[in-house]
């Protein structure tokens, strides 16, 4: 009995990494090949992903490097675009009170809209886990991800045109399945399709991905506000 | 390209772990006020339904509700295989099997 608490106890990283690898396959592999067509080297489009670990910031960061923005408006974009993880960073604070604070600065750097999906669902159905848990699941989502880019640039500089693997779909999917679980009552219902189709409206008026960020802070905000009036009804 | 490269990444590692790294190192000390606990109980919510949303229902800057669009059909089943398991892996796959048929018939 001990012995099986004792394995049930820690959560695995690297089992709840896998549909992010299964995500990030096709889309680094995807930015990879975007970057050597965009004129980068290979050690170039892998460096971003190397430091710089965001997705939709890298395919960015791409398209305004070779139109030759400048550095300033390059990096503001940048920090505009991954604003949204600030979010997730001040969200995750609160369930690694426990964790030795040394890890801190090298966990946090691994954060992302997938890994901190993930991390937040696994965190709040199991509130037994160690800093092992975070670098299984962080550090097997990374590698996948750096994995992934370095393939699609070899493969860019090596063949033309852009090949389709059909896994686009995995990320939405992956969104849709963290959804359903993050999703308890009619208040998150709620506050699901108000954020979403906000999301959606500002789009069409705010740069970059900015959207996701504004949306989020409001629809949460909302939410805050449903709980307030809900009891004081 | 070279300087303005190196240059650029550095510029781009800060701006990037810098929000990724000070509030988890700020706040983990840090008892919050309810207000504050009950928003960041929404944010899960919110940042999956606004990063999702798009993803299924815009094409190239526009709205797309057709049947024609694989996004917003391979969400149907993914949905509904989520809905049941309440799990990572099975809706995954369902989505991804549902896009690469759907993909077939529609193109």
């Amino acid at each position: 009995m001990i012995v099986d608490g004792d394995v049930r106890k820690s959560i695995n990283g690297v089992k709840s990494a896998l549909p992010i690898v299964l995500g990030y396959l096709p889309i680094g592999f995807a930015y990879g090949l975007v970057g050597v067509k965009s004129g980068f080297t290979i050690s170039q489009v892998v460096a971003l992903s190397l430091f710089v670990y965001a997705g939709s910031a890298q395919f960015i960061a791409i398209s305004l490097l070779s139109a030759g923005t400048s550095i300033v408006t390059l990096v503001s974009t940048i920090f505009i675009v991954n604003l949204r993880h600030f979010l997730y960073s001040t969200s995750l604070s609160q369930y690694m009170k426990h964790i030795s604070r040394k890890h801190i600065p090298i966990l946090s750097f691994f954060i992302t809209d997938e890994t901190y999906a993930v991390a937040i669902t696994d965190l709040q159905t199991n509130s037994e886990y160690t800093e092992g848990y975070f670098y299984q699941l962080f550090l097997t989502s990374y590698t996948a991800w750096v994995f992934s880019s370095f393939l699609g640039a070899v493969s860019g500089s090596l063949i033309g045109g852009s090949i389709n693997i059909g896994l686009d779909f995995a990320l939405p999917a992956m969104y849709i399945a963290l959804l359903l679980m993050q999703i308890s009552g009619y208040k998150k219902v709620f506050i699901s399709v108000f954020s979403g189709l906000l999301s959606i409206t500002l789009m069409f008026v705010l740069p970059g991905n900015t959207n996701v960020i504004v949306a989020a802070l409001i629809g949460a905000g909302m939410g805050v506000l449903l709980d307030k009036w809900v009891r004081n009804l | 390209m070279g300087t303005k490269f190196i240059i650029s990444v550095i510029g781009m590692f800060l701006v990037t772990y810098i929000p990724r790294f000070m509030p988890v190192y700020g706040l983990t000390k840090i008892e919050l006020p309810q207000a504050v606990k009950s928003f960041l109980e929404y944010v899960p919510v919110a940042v999956l339904s606004a990063l999702l949303f798009p993803v299924i229902f815009i094409k190239d800057g526009r709205l797309f509700l057709a049947l024609s669009n694989i996004y917003l059909l391979s969400a149907i089943p993914t949905f509904i295989a989520a809905y049941f398991t309440r799990k990572l892996f099975t809706p995954v796959v369902v989505g991804i099997v549902s896009y690469v048929i759907l993909s077939f018939i529609i193109k």
